[in-house]
């Protein structure tokens, strides 16, 4: 393997670890359920990218085929992120979770 | 008769069929054939769900517009790191976004778009089609919100679909 | 190199899968845990894709594919109970 193909994956390997382990900590960590849900839907989806990447790129690089399950998988995650967040958002605002002190603006009552 | 032999959906059926061919292992004469079923029958099942034909007026502007929204996808996922690493509580804020586009799969790419990027996650569209309720993480302003995503997403969007 | 990274992403990738767990259990609210349900199947998918790079093998990779399919259906099902008290009226 390049040397070069070798500095790619290890760093969106870490960048990908890196970026997972800040969704989670943000979930954990943030005061509110509406902050919460930032957290998960950005960093946690580019972190797992950033590994299907690298693993593309590995197994390319020992000479199989190029990976096109990997990019399936990372295209249904961006598609579906964003979707899930709005029905959770949704569900949250109808059953009337509380927002942290200090928010700007109220949820609709629908 | 022959309404239920056709394809409603030519892109939803193309679509279908080239997912099938990727996730079967290669492409070979089994794999043709249940492909074309699912492509056939899928579209004739979901046909109820689909209350209108989306309406794409440039289609070619959507990779464009998808690269811009991946380049923004990680900057804002850097922006929220920063956001949630840092000590200070952020400043969230509820938004009413006052939408112009009026077809309804533009507004759900607008909306997922808008949960995609830059500190800000779409929660509600109201029942009338006319506003979209969104939670931005740390908000400076809601002006510069809207004026952000007004500028960035939704004059392309109602350029495609005008 | 690549061998120090990918330890060093799975122990990461876990970590944040506890941190998961932690809100899981915590919750307050049922959104939050079916959140924590959410983010927890994608760390799986990393996990898997992860094992995969370890042993040099395709194969887990239809795995990540069904729970990611069935992770959403799943998230979807749960977020229109909460929110109408069933799935499929």
């Amino acid at each position: 393997m390049s040397p070069f193909a070798e500095y790619a994956i290890s760093a969106l390997l870490l960048f990908g670890g890196a970026f997972t382990l800040i969704g989670a900590i943000g979930l954990a960590r943030l005061p509110d359920f509406y902050t919460r849900l930032h957290g998960p839907t950005k960093a946690t989806t580019v972190g797992v990218g950033a590994i299907m990447l690298s693993s593309v790129i590995y197994f390319s690089a020992m000479g199989e085929d190029i990976g096109i399950s990997e990019i399936l998988i990372t295209v249904f995650l961006l598609m579906t992120a964003p979707v899930s967040a709005n029905m959770l958002a949704k569900a949250a605002m109808h059953i009337g979770v509380k927002t942290v002190e200090g928010t700007d603006g109220k949820p609709w009552e629908q | 008769m022959f309404d239920r032999l056709s394809f409603p959906q030519p892109w939803l059926s193309l679509i279908l069929f080239a997912t099938w061919q990727i996730l079967s292992d290669g492409v070979s004469g089994g794999s043709v054939v249940l492909g074309l079923i699912l492509a056939w029958v899928i579209p004739q099942i979901t046909h109820g769900f689909w209350p209108e034909r989306p309406a794409f007026v440039k289609t070619w502007r959507m990779p464009v517009y998808i690269l811009r929204v991946l380049k923004d996808i990680i900057v804002a996922s850097f922006s929220v790191a920063w956001l949630i690493l840092s000590p200070r509580t952020p400043r969230p804020a509820f938004i009413s976004y006052p939408l112009t586009l009026d077809h309804p799969l533009a507004i759900s790419i607008l909306a997922s778009t808008i949960s995609l990027t830059p500190g800000t996650v779409s929660a509600d569209v109201s029942d009338d089609n006319q506003t979209l309720l969104i939670h931005a993480l740390d908000a400076g302003s809601d002006q510069e919100v809207i004026d952000a995503i007004y500028n960035s997403y939704e004059k392309p969007l109602m350029e495609m679909f005008k | 190199m690549i061998t120090t990274a990918l330890y060093l992403t799975i122990a990461m990738v876990t970590l944040a899968a506890l941190l998961n767990v932690y809100r899981l259990i915590a919750g307050p609210d049922e959104p939050d845990r079916v959140l924590a349900i959410d983010t927890l199947y994608i760390n799986a998918i990393a996990l898997i894709i992860l094992l995969g790079i370890t042993l040099g093998t395709r194969m887990y990779l239809e795995s990540a594919l069904l729970i990611a399919v069935m992770g959403f259906v799943s998230t979807v099902a749960m977020a229109k109970y909460l929110k109408r008290g069933s799935v499929i009226e």
